[in-house]
């Protein structure tokens, strides 16, 4: 029921679900926050390992630098994966 | 088997591997690296958990034989920090190849020669 | 097609082989060798609480000297490759009133906060670098808030440059006094602050190269955001 050992499996099978999304979008600014997402997650399970200062590095440091200096590089070539239309329905949600 | 924590790490190296092997975009690539990076950081913190102790600042009531490796966590403090500045690097080389070659596609830009 | 199959397949192979070998490797039990050694000498050999930040600046502070190098070359390296004769911000239209007062005033709480990390760096969790990091994300945060606004760059640049020198001043300091680079000669040869393990003014050099680099880490990482921001116009458009 409530266990904190529940917890540790909800917050790894999300973390690998996201990593899993942001590979796969076509948007790349979707990719991006994927990015994001999975490093906050791996934050909050390294405070669950016992590993402060490991855990406000890379959420500080993660989460907010590097999402920032990709969605700059995004802003100054392209947004999307592949220009061609009809690619399939799996690439432009 | 293995832990959780193992597997959760390993999955992600596997998810960054697969997207700088197999998608076509650079900018793809740089974050299948980015997310290889955090999987590894996250192996090498959970290498040097101790069951049932604590975080390693000794002030009152943690004693030595209280609290998890701390050597582990020096090393990745460090990689976390580099892994960032090495990324910003490589996406200022992505963006002087837009300027020049006006594609990120890896297959074009390797036949143009330009 | 092809090139998918054979990539997940030979991804299969290696996260079996990875899988095996960490099933020697049990999670959770005691493992420390060298660990144990510096757990237990830390307060009497540096005086701070902190072991993770002890072993950082204190007992590995030649390898935090190579990762200042790193990311100095990785702020030039950026600086270099997008370097052009004129170039100014790009941006269309300005963030909302709520962006723009928010920011005036939340500015100076988060400036307040990333040196109160980098200042405790032997007491609490934390240290130079998420320290730095939160300063450059203050400075981020008035980059996406203003249409024109860019930092000063006569400010900037010089006070980057003098930490990196002040941090090699002194492991200097530490050559001329005593036996080795970077040597503490605070804790060691001064005695300052033996009575006051767990306070503020202990753990000898500690503080002091910690705010160096909290300064450092966080004008650089801003040196990176305003070079990547700032675009080539062209003259005759």
């Amino acid at each position: 029921m409530n266990c904190i050992v529940c917890i540790e499996y909800i917050i790894v099978a999300v973390m690998v679900l996201s990593a899993i999304f942001a590979v796969e979008w076509g948007d790349l600014l979707a990719a991006v926050v994927g990015m994001t997402a999975v490093s906050l997650f791996a934050s909050v399970l390294f405070f669950f390992l016992q590993a402060p200062d490991v855990a406000m590095t890379e959420a500080a440091i993660g989460a907010a630098m590097s999402a920032a200096v990709f969605i700059f590089a995004i802003k100054r070539t392209q947004r999307y994966e592949s220009e061609e239309e009809g690619a399939g329905w799996w690439l432009r949600w | 088997m293995i832990s959780l924590y193992y597997f959760g790490a390993i999955s992600l190296i596997l998810i960054g591997m697969y997207a700088v092997l197999v998608k076509r975009n650079l900018l793809k690539m740089l974050v299948g690296l980015s997310i290889m990076e955090t999987g590894v950081n996250l192996l090498l913190i959970s290498i040097g958990y101790v069951s049932n102790r604590t975080a390693p600042i000794l002030s009152e009531g943690a004693t030595p034989q209280n609290t998890v490796d701390p050597i582990p966590q020096a090393l990745v403090l460090t990689a976390i920090v580099i892994g960032v500045a090495t990324t910003a690097l490589a996406l200022t080389v992505v963006i002087n190849l837009y300027s020049k070659y006006k594609t990120l596609d890896v297959e074009e830009i390797r036949r143009l020669r330009g | 097609m092809v090139k998918r199959i054979l990539a997940i397949i030979m991804l299969l192979i290696v996260g079996f082989w990875m899988a095996n070998a960490l099933s020697g490797v049990p999670f959770g039990e005691d493992k420390m060798l060298v660990g144990k050694y510096y757990l237990e000498n830390v307060k009497e050999q540096t005086g701070a609480v902190n072991a993770v930040t002890a072993v950082v600046v204190n007992y590995r502070g030649f390898d935090t000297l190579g990762e200042v190098t790193v990311l100095f070359i990785a702020s030039t390296g950026v600086g270099a490759l997008l370097w052009r004769k004129k170039k100014e911000r790009t941006a269309k239209s300005e963030g909302s009133v709520v962006l723009r007062t928010g920011s005036r005033i939340l500015l100076p709480f988060i400036m307040l906060f990333g040196a109160y990390i980098f200042i405790h760096g032997h007491l609490t969790p934390g240290g130079g670098f998420p320290g730095g990091a939160t300063i450059a994300t203050a400075f981020l945060m008035l980059y996406l808030a203003f249409k024109d606004y860019e930092i000063e760059h006569k400010v900037f640049e010089p006070i980057e440059g003098l930490a990196g020198v002040g941090y090699v001043t002194v492991g200097l300091i530490g050559l001329a006094i005593g036996s080795y680079f970077l040597f503490d000669w605070i804790w060691q040869t001064w005695g300052w602050g033996h009575e006051n393990i767990g306070r503020l003014l202990s753990a000898g050099f500690i503080p002091i190269i910690y705010t160096l680099i909290g300064i450092k880490v966080g004008t650089e990482l801003t040196g990176i955001v305003d070079n990547m921001v700032r675009e080539e116009v062209k003259g005759n458009d």
